[in-house]
Order: C-alpha cells, then structure tokens, then sequence
C-alpha cells in the first residue's frame, strides 16, 4: 500500500473509532497496555468541545433543558449528525429538525423553534457585510415602485409556538413575563455595529417584510399590512443596503 | 385598491418611520472597530472577497482584505511583524492589497 493510503485508511479508522467502543488499529503507546484508556480520553475531548460549541450556538436550549440534560442531547445529535467541515459555523443547521424527533423532548414543543431562532442569530451573525443606505435614498416620488433589498444577515422567524417571547425571558436580565399563545413573529439580524438584534412582529409586519425581502416593490408590500413599524426597524437598524426603482439586480 | 390611493398612506409610513428612527440610523459602536490585515490565517471575523460569508476564512497570516474587531483607536498600534523586504507592517481601517493569498 502506498503510504498516502495507509495514512488516509488510518484517519477513516480513527475517525471511525471515535463512535466504536474499540480503539482504532495501528495506534502505539510508550505502553501499549494504555491506548485504549488514552484513545478514550481523545474520544471525551472531542465529544466534550463539540458539546460545549453546541451549548455556544444554542444557549437558551440548553438553559431550559438543563446543563446535564443538554450534554446527554448532544451526545445523540453529534451521532446523529457530527460536523462535516471543520468550519463550527456551518454545523448545527439539522439541530432543530433532530429536536422534532428526539422523542426525550417530545413534551417540549416549541423546543424546535427556539433552536431555529438561535441557528439563525448565528447566520445573522456571520452573514456577508453590506454598508447601510443613506435615509435619504427613501426621498422619490415614485414609492409604490421602489425596492429595496434588505442587508444578507436579515432573517424573518415564525413559529405557531410562543417562540420569540421563551426565546427573550431566557436571555440574562430578562423580567418574568407571562407568555402569551403563538403564534411569534421575529426579524433577526446584524446592525452596522455588530449587535444581533431580535425584534419581534406583529404578524402584518412580519408579512410586509416577507414581501419586501423577497423583492417586492414598497407598493406591493403594503398590501400585506401598514409599513410603517417594518420601515422603521430596518432604518433604525440600518438594515436597508440599496433602495432602487424597478427590479432589483 | 389602486397606486393612486396607496400613495399617501405610504409616503406617510415613511415619514413616520424617518422621524421614528432619526438618531439611531446608521448607528456604529463606538467601542470596536474593523482592523484589516492584522489577523492570523482562519482567525479573522470576517470580510475577504466580496459577498461572501467568511469568518475564520483567512488563509495567510496578517491577510490584507481580512478583518478582525479591535478596541477602537487600537487598530494601527497593533504590533505585527516586519515584511520580509524588513517595512513595518501595520493593521489598517481599510482593505489591504498584502499579504493577499495567491490567486
């Protein structure tokens, strides 16, 4: 076998091992009575960095589900779905649809959403940059005809359950509130400052800016609700990159 | 419902959501700033390439068109070492054209 193979079957084995009892094949030790205890200690330090990334990217999941809970939860999601790039950002999209079967959390149904919500504050939060317009980009004659497209970090959330607001009383410093019934509605997103926002909707407002990041032009999208609260946030925000009549590019 | 009738309830939203959000629009921390080229390679927060979504994306020490948040004021007094032609190599609040990977 040439020696790049041997090092690439070694690594499938390895990475294997990670979820076998056994070590892999092909291991030395000073003594060789002590790596199947030394891979173990390998094998707990990936599951337990991976956990504690995990926990980083679904704080408010792990608050309410408890510390000890949440440890043996990522635990069956790391073996239901382990990263697939070396890029943390990108793992833990699945999380949310993996809670919708994980049976343990069945009696926790907007459990789901309160995962999809802090997925997409992650993708709020390293979404590609894009300077805000002008106010005064918004001052034509022709509104009913002007879109304007949204900065890439905008993402708008719905869910049936009281998501936003578990979301909200979960975060350090929240009053006690009393929840109101589902459904939520949320803007997530990126100011110039790099602060995420969580705005919560009003479902008219959650629909005009539905309308508006898919392209619609000003007039269109207040057929769907009054805009003033929409065009309100995405200035105050500075979440409006480009205002143009006609179709954008 | 026709444009015409649309007009004035929607240049009424936007003057009220102009008013609302005066002072807060185009808001920028005052604490932290984008320093270009001062990050190790896959340390940067983001920027690199124009569109893309690129944290930790850097692929070259100190990459002239990667970013990292600093302390604001901090950015050109960061210590970097020399270029190898033995100039001073220092952050930037712009884009840099060193220290670009190779195309």
């Amino acid at each position: 076998m040439p020696p790049e193979m041997h090092h690439a079957a070694l690594q499938d084995g390895f990475r294997a091992a990670l979820w076998a009892d056994a070590p892999p094949d092909g291991l030395t030790a000073p003594n060789p009575a002590e790596i199947a205890q030394r891979f173990k200690v390998y094998r707990n330090n990936v599951f337990h960095s991976l956990t504690r990334a995990l926990a980083a990217r679904f704080p408010v999941v792990e608050r309410l589900v408890g510390g000890e809970f949440f440890t043996a939860l990522a635990r069956a999601y790391l073996a239901a779905d382990p990263p697939q790039g070396p890029v943390l950002l990108h793992w833990g999209e699945s999380f949310a649809p993996f809670l919708e079967g994980f049976a343990p959390v069945a009696q926790l149904p907007f459990l789901p959403d309160v995962a999809r919500l802090e997925y997409l504050r992650g993708r709020a939060s390293h979404a590609a940059d894009a300077a805000p317009v002008a106010p005064a980009a918004l001052g034509v004659d022709d509104l009913e005809a002007l879109h304007l497209a949204l900065h890439p970090s905008v993402h708008l959330f719905a869910s049936p359950h009281p998501a936003v607001q578990i979301w909200q009383g979960q975060q350090p410093g929240a009053p006690k509130m009393a929840l109101k019934a589902g459904p939520d509605h949320a803007l997530i997103a990126r100011r110039p400052d790099f602060a995420l926002v969580v705005e919560p909707l009003d479902p008219a407002s959650f629909a005009v800016l539905t309308a508006l990041k898919g392209g619609a032009p000003l007039g269109a999208a207040a057929r769907h609700g009054d805009l003033t609260a929409a065009l309100t946030l995405l200035l105050t925000h500075g979440l409006i990159a480009d205002a143009r009549k006609g179709t954008p590019a | 419902m026709t444009m015409k009738t649309l007009a004035l309830p929607l240049a009424a939203s936007l003057a009220t959501a102009l008013t609302l959000s005066a002072g807060h629009a185009q808001a920028q921390s005052a604490d932290m700033e984008k320093c270009f080229g001062v990050s190790l390679a896959g340390a940067n927060d983001c920027a690199a390439g124009p569109g893309t979504s690129c944290a930790g994306s850097s692929t070259v020490d100190y990459q002239g068109n990667a970013w990292t948040l600093v302390a604001a004021g901090t950015c050109m007094d960061i210590e970097l070492p020399a270029m190898a032609d033995g100039t001073a190599r220092m952050g930037s609040l712009e884009a840099l054209d060193r220290d670009l990977p190779p195309a």
